[in-house]
């Protein structure tokens, strides 16, 4: 199982989604005012992720190739709603919590992602393992930005007060101005981490701020093509394949 | 009614903006936002998508969802929907309207399956939005979002000739910028 154990440090520590490779922003800004929340969104995308890359992997030679990116929504969109209905049943108070972003998994550009580029390459078990690792991944992340919050904003780690009586919270850091400057803060240390090993002649090119080069793994979906400029080359190359 | 549907005129665009306090399509907010030309292209691609999408989904969701008794159904259905009917727009476009398409040809991949797109279309259905309501609530938080964009394009351009530290050069200055737009879009709540 050396593949399996491969995959999941790969996707915890080497190619991180949240703190290496910047994808799925909108999640990770918007639960992650409690640790607790963080943890519910992390874990809640593992499921989907590990589900739909095994799913994947197994139709990968029967889904054509030019049809392949509406496939993959589809088998998303179908575990995002079983989760979705399984939340609503056995664990109401995360449901509440995370509410219309459980949903909009399915635009999630990590699961996309890591669809395109692994599971549709490769067997059942790594699929499984790299879902896993992902998830878990983006897990972790999600748990350590939301325990900075609430710790600065309310003074708390799930839901324990931990600072002594004299701090005072600054509340900002649980309203939506706070996940800006936590994320700013991140990619700032990404960047100093990156120009650094620059400097020292490592690769850096995995480390990217935004969903970069790897997002146009999701194509068309997701949040694919950040910049204009080259948007516009790959705007002009798809009319020119539809032609 | 007409009260009604100005408040959510309001509370979409102003006081629950979509970018900065739903977080919904920060991609492209953060992506397209480098000239006020370009955001304004997204802006108005984003206007017009958004409106259209949110009256398609709640018409399938009024008469197709519901009548079957299959509304849980709705992520996959309106997703699809939402992905078809930006190809459609922009195949009618380029065929009817070429001037509108070299305008707005370049923005509508880019949306394609934007998350804010699928966030209205989720809210209207949430919040229990007729089509008409749907649809003003539609158009107002994408004018929402063509106000954000706007306004940090315009910080962006005059930002480039200001000296940033190094390890805060691209991405992080421009989530600076962010969060502080989100703390002025906060005196907005004031409003209702």
């Amino acid at each position: 199982m050396n593949s399996a154990k491969e995959r999941l440090v790969n996707g915890i520590v080497k190619e991180n989604p949240t703190f290496v490779l910047m994808l799925g922003m909108c999640p990770t800004l918007a639960v992650t005012t409690s640790a607790v929340n963080g943890l519910g969104m992390g874990l809640t995308t593992m499921v989907v992720l590990a589900l739909s890359n095994v799913f994947i992997s197994l139709l990968r030679n029967i889904i054509p190739d030019k049809v392949r990116i509406p496939a993959f929504i589809v088998i998303i969109a179908s575990f995002v709603t079983m989760v979705e209905l399984l939340l609503q049943g056995f664990i109401p108070f995360l449901y509440d919590a995370l509410g219309i972003y459980i949903p909009l998994i399915v635009v999630n550009c990590i699961i996309l992602g890591r669809a395109e580029a692994y599971a549709y390459k490769n067997p059942v078990i790594p699929s499984l393992f790299d879902g896993i690792g992902m998830g878990l991944g983006f897990s972790v992340a999600l748990t350590c930005i939301g325990a900075v919050r609430e710790l600065l904003g309310a003074g708390e780690i799930f839901g324990m007060h931990v600072m002594p009586e004299s701090f005072v919270p600054v509340s900002i850091f649980i309203m939506a101005p706070g996940a800006f400057f936590v994320l700013a803060l991140l990619t700032a240390v990404q960047n100093k981490v990156k120009i650094a090993g620059e400097r020292k002649g490592k690769d850096m090119s995995k480390i990217q701020s935004g969903c970069g080069s790897d997002c146009m793994n999701c194509s068309d979906t997701g949040c694919a093509k950040r910049l204009i400029d080259e948007s516009k080359e790959k705007a002009g190359e798809g009319e020119k394949k539809n032609d | 009614m007409i009260k009604e549907l100005l408040m959510i005129l309001i509370a979409s665009s102003l006081v629950n903006n979509v970018v900065l306090s739903q977080f919904l399509g920060l991609c492209p907010f953060l992506g397209v936002s480098k000239k006020t030309e370009t955001a304004t292209g997204m802006g108005v691609a984003v206007i017009f998508v958004i409106t259209l999408a949110s009256a398609v989904a709640g018409a399938i969701y009024q008469f197709i969802l519901l009548p079957f008794d299959i509304a849980y159904l709705q992520t996959i259905v309106f997703i699809l929907v939402i992905a078809a009917l930006v190809q459609f727009v922009e195949m009618f476009l380029k065929k009817f309207i070429p001037g509108l398409y070299q305008s707005l040809g370049v923005y509508l991949p880019l949306i394609t399956t934007n998350c804010a797109v699928l966030g209205v279309a989720l809210t209207n259905v949430q919040k229990n939005y007729g089509i008409l309501t749907g649809v003003v609530n539609g158009f107002a938080t994408a004018a929402g979002f063509t106000i954000s964009i706007i306004i940090l394009a315009g910080i962006r351009e005059k930002m480039t000739y200001n000296d940033i530290p190094e390890s805060f050069q691209g991405m992080p200055i421009v989530l600076v910028t962010a969060g502080l737009m989100a703390i002025a879009f906060c005196g907005f709540s004031g409003l209702l």
